[in-house]
């Protein structure tokens, strides 16, 4: 399990400065929710946690190891601890469901194709698809492509996995089983998770905590209860989805 | 003053993007080559990308070089009208053909096709986070996606050039008997009379420097997409321009080194 250190993380698009002195600690095996607005740098605070972006000033640790400071190739055995969920499923158009699960194993492993394919399905039906292993994405619905996202993201026993608005676009009921997947996969495998929601039910449902990013700061982290009793103002129009407030229309844009 | 400093913003910008470019270019090439040990780990990626472009490249190239050819033959047999004898018809149509019409035209028209097919596949997979994916599994997109496409166009354009070359050289053999009525036999004579092996080879060199180009221009252009359909768009139309120009340019600088090579082992 992994324990993962954000401090004092700053990062600047352009003249648009998104992070602003973020410091965030997620303790190994723990569940920690970000959420905000949209264009606040949650999504952008996770790919710094991978090291797909650097910090311009402070530093992301992983196990106490600084990820912007890795080579290439310990960034790659870093990554290899780490599974993903991308907001859009970000699987390979060219490949069938089989092939997107079992890339990393076969790219990375020694395994005969018939031991990939019997990891593919395990892990294919461990998010419910199956039958499915022959389709291509573009045959499989929102929800199906986000459970194959989930498959690809454990395929290699991740030690953290990191899940990028798991449930947006999907339907009420289809949220809740990417939910439930979420707390499966959390307690069965005991890894540490961070997941980056508008979500508030998904949030409630799967954190053991919640840390909410506003202008590019983490103005509060609690537990589920604590989050929901505060009366930090920020935190009670976000979590109330109120427009009138101290956060103005387009401030996180 | 405004507009002058206008003026300097935007040459200053445009300078700034040139540089970036060939640097950019300059990186991934050489960040290519020090993948190549690796490129058996991706042979089955590059044998299928050496399908797309050579096989999915043949209708075009057969349409091009035939009428390339005919053309060819007929404008020499109009110029060659009371002055030069017809049997040097299938000497000047074989060697316009092999030493510059069958490389850059299928540069030109598979460059065309192939760059933008590069361009927009990974500009996609750049903007729907597929790349990003790709790294998060620690698999390189450089050894995974690029090196497949650019080894396939270099080993792909000699092949469909010398194709080009054959089916050029037909179209004009065959323009040349029904429309001027040279024989088939004067034809090739005159093929043979001055066929250098040295012509082909030049022919060749050059046709896999474009090779290379097109799969520069094509992957380099596709992993700085941005900006969702519409940057796709730009990749894509940027990928052809880019590779087009290139070509031509370097066509330039090859011709004048090889001809200067061939020229030079033909006289010792």
């Amino acid at each position: 399990m992994l324990r993962l250190e954000c401090k004092n993380v700053w990062k600047q698009f352009d003249d648009k400065r998104v992070l602003q002195g973020v410091n965030l600690t997620i303790e190994p095996g723990e569940t920690v929710v970000i959420i905000g607005q949209s264009g606040t740098g949650k999504s952008v605070l996770l790919k710094h946690i991978v090291g797909l972006l650097s910090p311009d000033r402070g530093a992301v640790l992983v196990d106490n190891v600084n990820v912007a400071k890795l080579s290439r190739k310990k960034l790659f055995e870093l990554r290899m601890r780490f599974g993903m969920v991308f907001q859009s499923a970000a699987l390979f158009d060219s490949l069938t469901v089989a092939e997107n699960v079992g890339l990393a194993i076969r790219e990375h492993t020694e395994k005969t194709d018939e031991e990939i394919a019997q990891i593919c399905d395990e892990k294919l039906r461990m998010v419910g698809l199956e039958g499915v292993s022959s389709k291509v994405p573009a045959e499989l619905s929102g929800g199906m492509k986000k459970r194959v996202g989930f498959a690809r993201a454990i395929a290699m026993n991740p030690e953290c996995v990191l899940y990028d608005e798991p449930t947006t676009g999907l339907d009420p009921i289809m949220s809740d089983v990417i939910n439930n997947l979420i707390v499966k996969l959390s307690s069965e495998l005991k890894i540490t998770s961070v997941v980056v929601t508008h979500d508030l039910a998904s949030a409630y449902k799967v954190g053991h905590r919640i840390a909410m990013l506003h202008d590019g700061v983490v103005i509060f982290q609690g537990t589920p209860d604590e989050i929901r009793e505060t009366d930090h103002p920020l935190v009670r129009q976000f979590i109330e989805g109120r427009a009138e407030g101290p956060i103005m229309m387009g401030s996180g844009q | 003053m405004p507009t002058l400093r206008n003026t300097f913003r935007t040459v200053g910008r445009s300078i700034f993007n040139l540089l970036a470019v060939v640097g950019g270019t300059s990186l991934m090439l050489l960040g290519v080559i020090a993948r190549l040990i690796e490129l058996p780990r991706t042979s089955r990626q590059t044998f299928l990308q050496m399908q797309e472009i050579g096989l999915g490249s043949i209708p075009l190239v057969i349409i091009t070089a035939l009428f390339v050819g005919a053309v060819a033959a007929v404008q020499a047999a109009y110029q060659f009208q009371d002055y030069v004898p017809m049997i040097f018809l299938g000497t000047v149509v074989g060697k316009s053909v092999i030493l510059e019409l069958g490389p850059v035209l299928t540069a030109l028209v598979v460059g065309g096709r192939v760059s933008a097919s590069i361009a927009a596949e990974l500009g996609t997979m750049k903007v729907t986070e597929q790349i990003d994916a790709m790294e998060l599994l620690a698999i390189d997109p450089m050894r995974y996606l690029v090196m497949p496409r650019m080894v396939a166009c270099v080993i792909m354009l000699p092949v469909l050039t010398i194709f080009a070359d054959c089916l050029a050289i037909f179209g004009g053999m065959v323009v040349a008997k029904i429309a001027v009525g040279v024989s088939t036999s004067t034809f090739t004579e005159g093929l043979r009379m001055f066929f250098y092996v040295d012509d082909v080879i030049s022919g060749l060199v050059k046709a896999a420097t474009f090779g290379l180009i097109i799969g520069l221009m094509g992957c380099f252009n596709g992993f700085r997409t941005f900006g969702g359909a519409q940057g796709v768009g730009r990749a894509t139309m940027q990928a052809v321009v880019s590779s087009c120009i290139c070509i031509l340019i370097t066509n330039y600088f090859l011709a004048s080194v090889l001809f200067r090579l061939i020229f030079y082992r033909g006289t010792t």
